[in-house]
């Protein structure tokens, strides 16, 4: 034995002898949680993944992880209506991430460098039909190329994109970028016909050897509404109107204008109506503001550029560059009701945007494919009562959006893929939401949101230019730093940071943490001080 | 506004402990996979304690702004006993202990012995808590300090002599119920109009460097011990470090009361040179004292049987005199 100093009877030691982890009744874990705003994404994306590589600046990465879900980044980032900005968590500190800006920001990226993805060799031998190239068609169409598969669209129209180019006004959808990206999906190896209606999808599907069908025809017929009316007014749809700017010569409307619906499409008319050169263009709704079907920023911008709002109101004749209008009010249940007070207003033309329904005479024969209500009935994947053709889209009973569709092509495409191996599609398991109240929103520096700049009110009622303008790149990166990736780890180093016991390992970066139970004690500081509500405590057996 | 929170990281801001996106020297250095842990594992403090995270926070920016080059000196108390139960010791750093209230003097000597050695590269940190700073051990302080004796001394402040049972200290504020400060009377806990501010003291002396920081400001303390370890002479650090058993809180809440401290107003953070107020971390998130007191059982006697506002009011009075004295609340911009 060594000589120790007078008294000393024992050796020096480290108190690592000392396994603290003993004391504990609790023990801290990493958790996955679902952010709200991939929870609320009706195209599935993993928003907080992208947004992750985005806030690093590698933007190829952040589109690549977009693309796993949604082939149309650059024309989301304009047309959606991003209820993830709705559910995000953010609101509740300051102002939801920009997420769609962000979104845009990258899908301009890839066009701007041309990044591009490689296609496999349709190696499985199976050949599916895709019915419609708007957004539910090609998403489904280059998941289903993805997937290995091969893959034809038969598009009715003579140019490609459905209501992406038929519906959305250019100032919404600059046509460039919608080329761009229909033409990077095509360019996977998907063969496109264009003009090619299908009059009977057994028979094409027959005839064509496919092994399966999507069809994805969308809504596209103006719904109509009987109007008293007298020879020399004139009515439109606004299907009509919308899909006939895509032609040679624009519409013919006059300088008054009115638009007899409340939703998105009637904005959509009202605001061409104004580009066109209508002085007054009016949106009569039967109903208010608040009640309207059409998103609340259609809303406004429409109003910005002077379109007016009648509320509460119904057309009940037209002729003669006059309606006569009848003032509604609500009852009990919200529901209008006539109050016998007419007024008269000037209008060279009507354009109904009441509603739009499917074309479905192609699937007149299918056995036991169901119609209802003027909507294909579908499965939860997304088939119909006859095996092996699947539908989606504004056709199915669904929210519809673009990219309500764009989800239903991926999740189509999912189902036929296992259609045709033969097995079923299984999607994993949820996590639990992240909720707000998880969060720690001390650690996330105050930044308000970035405003995406809009083109002038001059141009915005003269021109067809887009309004809604893209974020530049230092901007972009800033609203991507907002992110507070909630319910997920993004290695801020807290919880490592403030452990008492120096339990908590850092494994490196991308590989998180790890916790050393000889030593936790289980005080629960690191779950309190997480900013992201990435751990949870739970009870030792 | 100081150098830690000109990092303006939107994701995590300059106040999470790290920060992916940022360089590596940029970091706090709590978020070094390879810091120093100056206070090793298998220490007995208690679950949560606020003590042995701040004392691992204040020596390890000490060793990496020193090149590891630090010798601490302890006072007697908590932070001593439970991380040096014989034989045992957590410390990973030259670490001597010698009374409870003779730890200023002793770093002095230490500091004397290097510079007869000429080891000018050898930093000399020394430590305790309220009761061995504040009260026990405040004579062989102010000697340091007016001697401008190249120590920087440290006090983890829990506000009351927590190793012995939770007694009062001269840190302990007015209200707070502590085994000699019983919550029975009309003026339960300990009363009005007594104790002190070591770090006013401190100022007093008109030395090179003092500052105010608590547990939840990480970078903020970070900054403020590398700010000190650049200079010499006597520097004082004067850190709030909540006790979850003295304060009856639970043991995940430490660094949140620490933060409730701070933003409620009753422990102005700052910074002092050469005995001025020369900078002040202005409350972010605004809280009434009430936010703060309420979750500690050592002011549950202000809120059951019944809610005494009046106590309330002039606790939060305190706090209001803080946030006027020390500038703490941010400016409105015009």
């Amino acid at each position: 034995m060594k000589e120790k100093p007078f008294a000393i009877t024992l050796d020096v030691g480290s108190s690592l002898a000392n396994r603290t982890g003993a004391w504990r009744t609790e023990r801290p874990e990493y958790v996955h949680r679902l952010p709200p705003c991939n929870g609320a994404c009706p195209a599935g994306e993993n928003i907080q993944q992208w947004l992750f590589h985005a806030e690093s600046g590698d933007y190829e990465s952040a589109w690549r992880e977009l693309m796993r879900d949604n082939p149309l980044p650059a024309v989301m980032g304009r047309i959606c209506y991003h209820p993830c900005e709705a559910a995000c968590n953010r609101v509740q500190v300051d102002d939801a991430v920009g997420i769609n800006a962000v979104e845009c920001f990258l899908g301009d990226e890839a066009i701007r460098h041309g990044w591009t993805l490689e296609a496999p060799q349709a190696t499985s031998g199976k050949r599916v039909l895709v019915i419609g190239s708007g957004p539910a068609g090609l998403s489904a169409a280059y998941h289903l190329r993805l997937l290995g598969h091969e893959v034809t669209i038969r598009e009715a129209q003579d140019r490609p994109g459905g209501m992406m180019r038929y519906g959305i006004p250019r100032y919404r959808l600059p046509r460039e970028v919608l080329e761009a990206e229909i033409d990077r999906v095509l360019a996977l190896g998907i063969a496109l016909e264009l003009g090619a209606r299908v009059d009977d999808v057994l028979a094409a599907q027959r005839d064509g050897g496919f092994d399966a069908v999507f069809l994805a025809v969308g809504a596209g017929i103006g719904r109509r509404a009987y109007i008293p009316a007298g020879d020399s007014a004139r009515i439109l749809d606004a299907v009509t109107l919308l899909g006939g700017m895509e032609g040679e010569g624009p519409p013919l409307l006059g300088r008054k204008v009115a638009v007899y619906g409340g939703g998105n499409t009637a904005m959509d008319a009202a605001r061409t109506a104004r580009r066109l050169g209508a002085t007054d263009a009016v949106v009569v709704y039967r109903r208010t503001r608040d009640r309207m079907p059409a998103h609340d920023e259609e809303v406004t911008e429409a109003l910005e550029e002077g379109v007016r709002m009648k509320w509460l109101s119904t057309i009940k004749h037209a002729d003669g560059g006059r309606i006569t209008i009848e003032r509604m009010e609500l009852d009990e249940t919200g529901f209008p009701q006539p109050t016998g007070e007419f007024e008269e207003l000037d209008a060279d033309t009507v354009v109904l945007a009441l509603g739009q329904d499917s074309d479905l005479s192609l699937v007149e024969d299918v056995p036991d494919l169901a119609v209802d209500h003027g909507t294909v009935q579908v499965a939860d994947g997304l088939m119909t009562g006859h095996p092996g053709v699947f539908a989606g889209g504004d056709m199915v009973p669904a929210e519809r959006t673009a990219t309500v569709a764009v989800g239903h092509g991926k999740k189509a495409a999912r189902h036929i893929d296992a259609y045709l191996r033969g097995t079923s599609y299984r999607p994993g398991p949820k996590h639990d939401p992240a909720a707000f109240d998880r969060l720690n929103t001390w650690y996330y520096a105050d930044a308000p949101a970035s405003v995406r700049p809009r083109l002038e009110l001059a141009r915005r009622v003269s021109t067809f230019d887009e309004v809604v303008q893209g974020l530049d790149e230092s901007t972009a990166l800033f609203e991507a730093r907002r992110c507070m990736s909630c319910g997920n780890c993004f290695e801020c180093d807290n919880c490592y940071g403030v452990c008492p016991d120096n339990a908590i390992t850092k494994l490196g970066p991308g590989k998180g943490f790890a916790i050393d139970l000889d030593y936790c004690k289980g005080c629960g500081l690191c779950v309190a001080e997480c900013p992201s509500g990435a751990m949870d405590m739970i009870p030792e057996e | 506004m100081n150098a830690a929170q000109q990092v303006k990281f939107y994701q995590v801001g300059s106040l999470a402990a790290g920060n992916r996106l940022l360089a590596p020297e940029l970091r706090s250095d709590q978020s070094d996979p390879d810091r120093s842990n100056a206070l090793t594992c298998g220490h007995r403090a208690c679950q949560g304690c606020g003590e042995a995270l701040g004392a691992r926070y204040v020596l390890d920016a000490a060793q990496r702004a020193s090149g590891g080059n630090v010798i601490a000196v302890n006072a007697t108390g908590c932070l001593e006993v439970f991380s040096t139960p014989y034989p045992e010791t957590s410390w990973q750093l030259p670490w001597l202990h010698s009374l409870f209230g003779n730890a200023p003097a002793v770093a002095s000597g230490v500091a004397a012995a290097l510079r007869a050695k000429g080891r000018t590269d050898v930093r000399v940190v020394g430590q305790g808590g309220d009761g061995g700073t504040v009260d026990i051990g405040l004579g062989c302080l102010s000697g340091m300090f007016e001697r401008n004796d190249d120590v920087l001394y440290v006090c983890y402040d829990n506000e009351a002599y927590m190793n012995t049972g939770v007694q009062r200290s001269g840190a302990t504020p007015p209200t707070a119920r502590t085994a000699t400060t019983q919550a029975v009377g009309d003026a339960p806990g300990a009363p009005f109009g007594q104790g002190k501010s070591l770090p006013l003291i401190a100022m007093a002396h008109e030395i090179p460097y003092v500052a105010t920081a608590t547990v939840a400001g990480l970078r903020d303390l970070e900054a403020k011990v590398h700010r000190a370890m650049g200079m010499r002479g006597a520097r004082y650090l004067h850190v709030l470090v909540p006790c979850p058993l003295g304060w009856g809180t639970p043991s995940h809440d430490t660094v949140r009361i620490a933060r409730l401290a701070e933003q409620s107003g009753l422990f102005p953070v700052f910074e002092a040179l050469d005995g001025e107020v020369t900078a002040v971390t202005k409350i972010r998130r605004r809280v009434p004292v009430e936010e703060y007191l309420r979750p500690q059982k050592r002011y549950a006697h202000l809120f059951t049987p019944e809610v005494r506002t009046d106590v309330i009011a002039r606790l939060q009075r305190a706090a209001d005199r803080n946030i006027a004295r020390f500038e703490l609340a941010e400016e409105v911009l015009p």
